[in-house]
Order: structure tokens, then sequence, then C-alpha cells
């Protein structure tokens, strides 16, 4: 009996243990800027009420963090998560065993029945495992308005890229830079990419960036996009800024007309107080398509081998898609959650008019999932060079077209 | 010792040769592609403007940082008061970092904060100086503060070279009547040969690796017109996942550091041999 009892304990003192083992799970990510350290918040806030202790890995600058973050991975030293863009980023790391299969668990959940649109969850499958969860779904094409400066030059807030355009010149007179640019080859890729989808429509846009026909990019139709890029180019002189959250800044004050920048500029709009509609108006697919890609964040978990390391890292998967989660962490950034069956009456009208288009499912892949980083850096070092010399329309047609020939 | 050589240096270096034959992607892989990664590294614009870029700033750099930094030594050398307290303060900069150079010099050449401002503040209002955000100028910005940065040290080693000189051969030169400047251009500096080839390495190499300084300053901006071959390896290699090309770039340095090397050391050393 007295036997039984002991073993019984210990059992019982070897189970409890096993379950509160809490463990240090670092997580890096490259959420910096005001409104995304906000919303990341959220997730250690929810995080830490586990047992466990969410332990921040923040990195400026996703251009800085992800060759930090393979490196890391590679080099044998594994954080316990880490955001990427789901895609074709982890693809290596994940066919080298690197990365935690999470499909046992996406099944238990269903993930497949509640992630929408599905072609996120595509994205972070290999070979029919799931290595990822995608947790925001972001979009690049949108064009932010100030009311301050439109009001300064005494003008009606723009409802479309062409009136945009149109509207300019008055802009300029009364001193205010129309088009706030960062000077940094993904933002002028951004701003690019939203303008053809804007200039050429979804179809040819997909026949460029999805079945990378170079014939099309190079085409007689395709021409215009590139002369509206070189008219962009001239309302974005003397932008001197570099980040992507200092034009947008420009943007809030009033010393900007606009900025092309994905939807997470939201974020800023919001600590910075200004109210969507008052201060100043979202356009998605720049006014023209409505159709938003759906690029966005995903977190990977690196193959720890440790079975509490592990329990945390599946704990933490299932915890970034609950329904809880998703509303917290993306309202705060101004993203899109990644399940449509939340509450999001507390979104604010520029997220409404997203989650109406995605309803209505005018959604296109994202440069991420269409292009290798190979590839996209290479557009990236193209767009840094036209945005920033006189490159001919006709040039940077005939260089662009050849980068989507020779795309993988 | 000569393990860790032959593994870390030779066997290093060959692997990445080797590699840089292959279309690797993150992770190194040996499926040969011939010279694939070659034909697009000498047919891919940035290359060609990092390498302009280099030897604009390698020139430029090598003859006024040896010009500068003989000078400096020069004057100081003619004990002149406060010599110690030049002497840091021209040797401080050196102690920075390049990034924290970088740092202070985008705040000195940017137009709002910078120089700029404060002559404009003092009156002359069409004073201009934005160096980093022209395509055309923006190499010189980098290069003044790449000279500033580095000076310090060569001034240092020439100074040292300059003390080195016997006291007798000043004495001669005045008994032969020849100037200041000229026994220094005649006499000191053919004299201070090992003196100058210690810099000119300590230079070189500085040019060679330069990288820190541009993302500091510029991160390769305004558009790709300030790029550096390093900037081009670290990019293709981490941030483009494509290790292929990143080692392909890495070659084509080493290449030219040996165009440069190889003929320098049989003039500086097998010529040697044969006058013995």
């Amino acid at each position: 009996m007295n036997r039984l009892a002991s073993a019984v304990c210990t059992t019982s003192l070897l189970t409890v243990s096993q379950l509160a083992i809490a463990v240090d799970l670092e997580v890096t990510h490259w959420w910096t800027s005001g409104g995304e350290a906000a919303a990341v918040a959220e997730l250690a806030k929810a995080f830490n009420q586990t047992e466990h202790t969410w332990v921040d890995g923040a990195i400026a600058g996703g251009s800085a963090a992800r060759p930090v973050i393979v490196s890391r991975i590679l080099g044998g030293d594994p954080m316990g998560a880490t955001q990427l863009n789901h895609g074709r980023q982890a693809t290596e790391l994940i066919e080298a065993g690197l990365m935690t299969d999470l499909t046992e668990l996406a099944e238990r959940e269903g993930w497949r029945d509640i992630v929408n649109p599905v072609s996120l969850l595509d994205s972070c499958t290999l070979d029919g495992r799931i290595y990822c969860v995608p947790i925001n779904i972001h979009s690049g094409q949108w064009l932010w308005l100030s009311h301050a400066a439109f009001d300064a030059a005494e003008l009606e807030v723009p409802q479309n890229w062409g009136e945009f355009v149109a509207a300019a010149p008055k802009l300029q007179d009364a001193n205010i830079l129309p088009l706030a640019m960062g000077q940094q080859g993904w933002q002028q890729n951004l701003a690019f990419g939203a303008i053809m989808l804007g200039i050429a429509g979804p179809d040819a846009w997909a026949e460029v960036n999805v079945e990378k026909n170079a014939e099309v990019a190079a085409g007689p139709d395709f021409k215009k996009v590139f002369q509206a890029a070189a008219a962009a180019r001239e309302l974005a002189k003397n932008s001197n800024v570099q980040d992507w959250n200092q034009a947008t800044n420009m943007v809030i004050t009033g010393s900007a007309g606009g900025q092309i920048m994905g939807d997470w500029a939201q974020g800023e709009f919001q600590v910075a107080g200004a109210v969507a509609g008052e201060d100043y108006t979202c356009l998605p697919g720049l006014g023209v398509n409505e159709i938003l890609d759906t690029g966005g964040d995903a977190f990977y978990f690196p193959v720890i081998e440790d079975e509490a390391t592990k329990k945390a890292q599946l704990e933490l998967a299932s915890l970034l898609i609950s329904p809880e989660a998703q509303v917290s962490f993306n309202l705060k950034k101004g993203s899109l959650p990644v399940r449509s069956d939340i509450d999001l009456d507390a979104a604010n009208a520029c997220m409404k008019k997203g989650l109406k288009i995605l309803d209505e499912g005018g959604v296109l892949p994202s440069s991420d999932q269409n292009f290798s980083p190979d590839t996209q850096i290479q557009i990236e070092d193209l767009m840094a060079e036209f945005w920033t010399s006189d490159m001919t329309a006709g040039d940077f047609q005939e260089s662009y077209s050849d980068l989507i020939k020779n795309a993988d | 010792m000569i393990l860790v050589t032959l593994v870390v240096f030779i066997g290093g270096t060959l692997w990445t040769i080797i590699h840089s034959f292959t279309s690797s992607r993150l992770l190194p892989k040996l499926n040969f592609a011939g010279l694939d990664q070659y034909e697009r590294l000498w047919g891919t614009r940035r290359w060609l403007v990092s390498i302009d870029n280099l030897m604009l700033y390698g020139l430029l750099s090598l003859l006024l940082t040896l010009v500068i930094g003989f000078t400096l030594a020069a004057i100081l050398d003619r004990k002149i008061r406060g010599e110690n307290a030049f002497r840091t303060i021209y040797l401080y900069p050196y102690a920075l970092s390049y990034i924290v150079t970088g740092l202070a010099w985008q705040w000195i050449l940017n137009p709002d904060l910078g120089i700029q401002s404060v002559v404009r503040g003092m009156g002359w209002q069409s004073f201009s100086l934005n160096p980093l955000n022209n395509p055309d100028t923006v190499m010189y910005g980098i290069l003044v503060a790449g000279i500033w940065q580095g000076s310090g040290l060569i001034m240092i080693i020439m100074l040292a070279g300059l003390r080195g000189i016997d006291a007798d051969i000043w004495k001669a030169a005045k008994v032969d009547g020849i100037g200041t400047i000229k026994t220094y251009l005649r006499i000191i500096v053919p004299m201070m040969r090992p003196v100058f080839i210690t810099a000119l390495v300590a230079i070189a190499s500085g040019i060679i690796k330069l990288y820190d300084l541009v993302v500091a300053l510029t991160n390769g901006g305004p558009g790709i017109s300030s790029e550096v071959p390093a900037k081009y390896v670290i990019e293709y290699m981490f941030r483009a996942q494509n290790l292929g090309q990143g080692f392909a770039a890495s070659t084509m340095m080493l290449l030219s550091v040996m165009i440069i090397i190889v003929p320098w050391l049989y003039l500086e050393y097998g010529g040697r041999k044969n006058d013995r």
C-alpha cells in the first residue's frame, strides 16, 4: 500500500512537473515601429499568461532581420519562434529539416477550415506538410492621403490615383510634396507594384507577376504602367526620407499629400491619433481596382531538441491563430486577420474596406509568394535605380521585362 | 599554426571558389552550373556600378590619405608646440567604428542639420552642400568621411618613420643648402619606403573591405549610386539567399586583389633575390 501510494505520488509529481515546466521562448521579429510594437506586445501579453515567458528578440528592419534570423537557424542557434513572410523565404530551411512540422496541430484545430483565404496556408505548406502559422494579411496596394495637405491646398481629397495625379501641381504650388516616398528599394517596388495593379488591371498583373510572362511586361499595353511610374517619380522628387514610417509621418503631419504604402501604415495613423475618413483617407488598390494582395507575416518554429520547448512552441502556434489573439493583434497593427469567423466590430473604416475586399475574394498572391528572394532583390535594385535616376520609361520597361524573363 | 592557416585561409578560399561555380541558393550544394554565376554577375548593373565606385574611392582615398597623412606627420615633426594634443586629435577618429563615423558624417552632411544649415544660418542663403542625396557626388561624401577616419593612423605611421630618420641627414641637407620641401620629397620620402609600404597595405585593405561606412552613411543610395562590391556580396549571400552569386562576386574581389598584389610581391621580393 505504502509502495503503491509513493508510486502514485511520484507519477503525479512527474506529470505535474512536466506540465509546469515553464519555458523562456525567444521570439524574433522585425515589428519595431510604434503601431507594430503595440501589436506584438498583445501577443507577448497573451503568451505570458500561460506558464511560459515570451522573450522578445526584435530586430529593426525586415531586410536586416531576415539574414540574422536565417543565419542563426543555420548556425545551430535557433530561436524558439520567428516571424518570416510566408512564401519562399523559408523553403530551403524547411527542406533541410530545420523547421518544426505543425501538420498535426493544424489538423487537430482545423486550420484549413478557418484560414481565409486558404492560399495563406498553402504558402506554409511544403509537400503536404504545414510548417508555419499565418498571423495576419498585409496588402501593399493602398494610397494614404492627408486631409490636412489637401485642405491647405484648398482641394477636395481625391478618390483615385488619376485624381491624385491631377491634383499634384496644386499641392506643389502650396509647397506640399505630392507623394512621400522612402528611399528604399522595397518601398519603391511596393509603389510600383501598386501602380501596376492600378493601371494594368488584375489580369495583366497576374500574367506578369504570377505567370512571369515577359512578353506581356515588354508589350505595348504595359507601356503606360512604366509611364505612370515615371510620372509618379516626378511627384516624389525631393522626398529625402528613408524609412517608410518617416514617409507616413509626412502624410500624418500634412507635409506630403499622399503615400503608397501597405496597410501597416494604418498602425502609424492610429498611434498618432488620426481618424480614418476625417484626418486621412485610404484607397485600396489606389482607388482604381479594388483588389489586394495577400502577403503577410507568419510564424515559423525552428526545430529544437527539447520536449518542453517543443510543447511551448506548439502552444504558441495555437495561441497565435486563436480568435482572441487575432483580434487584439490585428486591431493594433492595422492588418487583416487570417480568419473570417471573428468579430472585428472595433475595426476602423480602412480595415473594414480591406475586410470587405477580402470577403468578396478580390485577392492576389503577394510578391513573397510569387518570386524567390533572389529575384525580388534584383527587382528592388532596379526600382532603387529607377526612382532616383532619370532612367526613361522605355529603358525601365526593357530592364524590368528582362528580369521577369529570368525570374524564378 | 600551419594547419590552421591551411584550413582557414586556403581551404576556405578554395571552398568558396568551388561553390561559386554552383547554383547554390540558401544552402551550399554542389550542383555545378559552369560560369552562369559569373555571366550574371558581369551583366548586373549594380555590380558594375559597385566596381566603378570602388575604383574611384580606392584611387582617391589612397592618394589623399597618403598625402594628408604625410603632410600632417611632417608638420608635427617640425617640433611644433602642442604636438601631443594635435596627435591625439588627429588619431581620435580612428578609434571610432565606421558605423559611428558614418552616422556622424550623415548628420554633418545632412542639409537640414549639418554644415549647410549652419552656413545658411550665418547669412549665406544660397550655400548648398548636399553631397549624399546626389548620385553624382555621393561617393565624394563617403570619401571625405573615410579620409577623416583613416588619415590619423597613417599620420602616426608616417610620424614614426620620420622620427626614425637620422638627424644627421637633416644637417647634411642643410649644409648642402637644400630647401626643406625638397629635402622631404627627394631624400626623406625615398628613405621611408618601408613605411610607405606599410601605410599602403593598411589603406588598401581598408578600401577593399569598404562596407560598413557605406551602410551607415547611405546604405548604397541614392538608388544604387554608392553601392560597393563587399555590400553586393553580403546582400546576395544572405538577403537574396543566393550563395552562388555572392561567392562569384567575392571570388572576383579576391581576383582583383591578386591582380594588384602578385606583381607587387614579385617586384618587391622576387627582384631583391636577384640582387643578392
